[in-house]
């Protein structure tokens, strides 16, 4: 699989799931069950790809600049700063930290 | 201004539509920035980063693609596909929503509407339209967010990855926390009761146990498992009445 493979495979499938809501009757979405499933669907993968993005290196995971890093996008978050503050910020303390030699 | 009518004058709704659009519009559009830096960090080239882009247009899926791909390579790109696709299927559900809102009526220009609406549905759209107090406000709401993002995305997308090749080593620079807290800032709006917080610990925890086991990408699928148990049994969500 090359990589403009996956880059047209997988925008064709995320354009495609956006049409087919113009499709589809609306009833569907009134049923708690499939609703509910999507919104947490959602929550899941973003909260999975934090942890894999925090702590994977390579085949095994490593505790480095990126833990201290989230912490800090976490207390801005909590701080109601925009988007953009929170993740120049994280990569401001990660590149700090790495400078400073205290952490890979 | 002379306005007969108890309901709020066209002027209005149409400004405060516009001006949440614009607020929105230009705040999302920041962060393409970190997506076009991130991409080519991640062994995208320019031309394949635009096009996750121009067509994907789904800020989550896309640095869901990025992120598996640059910690699995290509031999990640099956999961880096489906997780996309997952993460994508939110947008379904607001299609749903939005369909009756904007769609229009049918005509010789009705499927290229529908065309586009859906290529513009994503989260923030749907956001500042269904904020909106009346259905032109709503409409407005929509297509301005829309075409704002859409603009400001792709620019900010090529800026980042112009930057980013000018930046040779993504740890130096911090991109690769910046990638996590990303996904955090995505993720945070939506922790609003017992229910999400639940499956975003339980997901997280799943994911972080497997990465010794499992080759890049998968983790993160069989995390979304979380989310059908929850979903399916609503542990912990409110019952109906």
């Amino acid at each position: 699989m090359t990589l403009w493979n996956i880059v047209l495979l997988s925008s064709a499938a995320v354009l495609g799931l956006k049409l087919l809501g113009y499709l589809v009757p609306p009833s569907f979405i009134e049923r708690p069950t499939p609703a509910r499933v999507a919104a947490l669907l959602t929550v899941a993968l973003l909260a999975a790809l934090v942890a894999t993005q925090t702590l994977q290196h390579g085949t095994g995971i490593a505790i480095d600049a990126r833990v201290p890093a989230l912490g800090v996008a976490a207390l801005l978050l909590v701080l109601r700063a925009p988007f953009i503050v929170v993740v120049t910020a994280a990569a401001a303390v990660a590149a700090l930290l790495r400078l400073l030699g205290w952490m890979s | 201004m002379a306005s007969s009518s108890a309901a709020p004058a066209p002027d209005s709704e149409r400004s405060s539509a516009v001006r949440a659009s614009l607020a929105v519009g230009l705040a999302v559009s920041a962060y393409g920035l970190s997506f076009g830096a991130l991409a080519v960090a991640s062994g995208l080239d320019i031309w394949q980063t635009q096009v996750l882009s121009l067509f994907m247009f789904s800020g989550g899926s896309q640095f869901a693609v990025i992120g598996v791909i640059a910690s699995g390579g290509l031999a990640a790109g099956p999961a880096a596909i489906a997780g996309a696709a997952l993460l994508g299927v939110r947008n379904s559900l607001y299609s749903m929503r939005m369909a009756p809102i904007v769609a229009g009526p049918p005509g010789p220009w009705g499927w290229a509407r529908r065309l586009l609406a859906g290529h513009w549905t994503i989260d923030e759209t749907t956001a500042v339209s269904t904020a909106q107090p009346s259905r032109r406000g709503q409409r407005i709401g929509f297509w301005v967010t829309g075409a704002v993002i859409y603009t400001g995305w792709n620019l900010t997308t090529l800026l980042g990855s112009l930057l980013g090749n000018l930046i040779g080593d993504v740890r130096m620079f911090g991109l690769d926390a910046a990638a996590a807290a990303a996904f955090l800032g995505l993720l945070w709006p939506r922790l609003s009761s017992r229910q999400p917080i639940a499956v975003a610990v339980g997901a997280a925890v799943v994911a972080a146990v497997l990465i010794p086991w499992l080759p890049a990408g998968l983790p993160v699928l069989l995390a979304a498992l979380v989310a059908l148990v929850v979903g399916i049994t609503n542990w912990l969500g409110r019952r109906p009445a």
